[in-house]
């Protein structure tokens, strides 16, 4: 078995409930049907409360307001899946409820 | 390892042309045969692929002594798993701990095998498939699967899959190092799609086999028109596919489409080398056998409820295979069957061939709105097959000097050689001078 991360980018624009509100059914469906594949998970707030902070080659931190990079998708959330093999996430990826969006698969190198 | 070939089914010594003759063969019929079983014990292609490779070399090395064993498949299969497990054994600890697509059994068995022509086991005809549909996997940009499929499937070695696509090799051994690091690190599987997905992921091997066959049959840029070396791998890799998925029509009309496209190349290219349209070959020099097997193949194909894309396409093709003479072509039933693609397979390319047939069945006029409004598609601007087409309806029609025009405008955007070449005869036919760059925005 291996571990990949679901990043659940959504479009808020599109998004039926406030972000921050209770877990809308689709999504407790969905981990009530892979219970036994999810090992962790979040949501998160929405864009507007994000805060970005960089270092630069030097060591030099900024913190600004906003999201990490702009773009018209979002980090909504993330799932974190225990399944065999790659074809086994993305078909786990594909029953995630989002809208306006996607799910991008990454193979997780490490965990603490 | 020293006692390779000892089989008594060996025909004794050989000549080393002989020798280089039956590996030359076996890497063509072969290779996937013993790269797919070879997977299974490496888990990794990478290593697989080493072990393959070394096999190989063995087979030129021990072959004359000991003769060409009447098996070759099963003898280099033999062979190249052994050396896996070599390559296995002499690897860190860390690696062998994570047989990540091994399977435990394989290696037990292949340890203690004798090396014979024998097949050890039965080897399963999915080993194939699996290495197909890894090679193919969604999860890898489709020029790296094309890639991987040509070095993979068919064997080709990484220079042959450069100049096949016309970049350097570096160029090509990077894209290909590039995915089976995706294919191990993201861990694409080296198996059979679930019945879930193996609708959507033949169609997407059915993808890469065409292309190899397109590619080949009218290379895009380049000095030659026809790329053998690649058609021929796309036939071969069709013709696989055909014998492991027997069942699918998709897979019969892709191969239907190549047979019926094949038959015609013999009249594609003159003398020197020059394309002859379909509407000037010799069909008496079509190959019959061709289009009698992609006749048969898309009967078959056309039993299923919703025939695909390339069984449409082989249609179409069938269409012009059986017409006795140019003027006699059932342009009305090409049309229909171009209605019907576009629903199955809606893309710019499909309007346009919709659009040139609707000019035959009914005249230029029916095609020219049609065309005027694909030649603005941000897709088909760059596509030289849009202004061919106008500048052909436009001469039709008696416009020698608008026909000019999209003659020129064709002419700069193709980079095959021989299609340039081919677009200026025709456009220096037409007796117009060559065109004032300004005079297109007139009026």
């Amino acid at each position: 078995m291996a571990e990949y991360i679901l990043l659940v980018h959504t479009d808020e624009t599109q998004m039926a409930s406030a972000p921050g509100e209770a877990v809308s059914s689709p999504f407790q469906e969905f981990m009530e049907r892979n219970a036994d594949r999810l090992v962790t998970g979040a949501g998160l707030t929405g864009r507007d409360t994000a805060t970005s902070v960089r270092k630069d080659s030097s060591g030099n931190v900024t913190v600004t307001d906003g999201v990490f990079v702009e773009s018209k998708e979002v980090l909504g959330g993330y799932w974190v899946v225990d399944v065999a093999d790659l074809d086994e996430a993305i078909a786990l990826a594909k029953q995630v409820p989002v809208v306006g969006g996607g799910v991008e698969v990454r193979p997780v190198a490490m965990r603490s | 390892m020293d006692r390779a070939g000892t089989s008594a089914a060996s025909t004794g010594p050989a000549s080393t042309t002989a020798v280089a003759a039956a590996v030359a063969d076996a890497h063509r019929r072969e290779w996937a045969f013993v790269l797919a079983a070879t997977v299974r014990i490496t888990g990794d292609l990478d290593d697989a692929e080493e072990a393959v490779q070394d096999a190989y070399a063995r087979a030129l090395e021990t072959w004359p002594e000991r003769g060409i064993p009447a098996n070759t498949g099963a003898w280099l299969t033999t062979a190249a798993k052994r050396r896996a497990l070599d390559l296995l054994r002499h690897s860190d600890v860390s690696r062998r701990a994570l047989p990540k697509l091994a399977d435990v059994d394989e290696r037990a068995a292949a340890s203690g095998a004798p090396l014979t022509e024998d097949r050890e086991e039965p080897v399963v005809s999915d080993d194939r498939l699996r290495l197909i549909f890894t090679c193919c996997h969604p999860a890898l940009a489709f020029e790296s699967r094309v890639a991987l499929t040509l070095r993979m499937v068919c064997g080709l070695s990484t220079p042959e899959v450069a100049r096949a696509f016309l970049v350097s090799e570096p160029t090509m051994a990077a894209r290909i190092t590039r995915a089976k690091h995706k294919i191990a690190q993201a861990g694409i599987p080296y198996r059979v799609p679930a019945d879930d997905d193996i609708r959507e992921r033949i169609e997407g091997v059915l993808d890469v086999v065409h292309l190899v066959y397109a590619t080949g049959h009218t290379a895009p840029a380049g000095a030659e028109l026809i790329r053998r070396e690649l058609s021929e791998r796309g036939i071969e890799l069709a013709e696989l596919l055909r014998l492991l998925l027997p069942d699918d029509p998709d897979v019969a009309g892709l191969l239907a489409l190549i047979y019926l496209t094949e038959a015609r190349r013999p009249a594609r290219t003159d003398g020197e080398g020059a394309e002859v349209l379909l509407e000037h070959q010799d069909r008496a020099s079509w190959d019959r056998r061709f289009i009698e097997r992609g006749l048969d193949l898309l009967a078959v194909a056309s039993d299923a409820a919703h025939p695909g894309r390339f069984t449409l396409l082989a249609a179409i093709g069938a269409v012009h295979d059986s017409s006795p003479t140019w003027e006699q072509t059932d342009w009305q039933r090409i049309a229909r069957l171009y209605d019907t693609l576009r629903d199955v397979w809606p893309s710019p390319v499909v309007e346009l061939n919709r659009a040139i047939a609707l000019g035959f069945a009914r005249g230029p006029d029916a095609a020219m709105p049609l065309l005027d409004q694909l030649a603005l598609e941000p897709q088909l601007v760059r596509y030289p097959y849009v202004q061919a087409a106008r500048a052909d309806m436009l001469q039709r029609l008696g416009r020698a000097e608008d026909a000019a025009l999209a003659y020129d405008e064709a002419i700069s955007l193709s980079d095959n050689d021989r299609e340039r070449a081919r677009l200026q005869r025709k456009r220096d036919a037409l007796g117009q001078r060559p065109a004032d760059p300004a005079s297109r925005f007139d009026g």
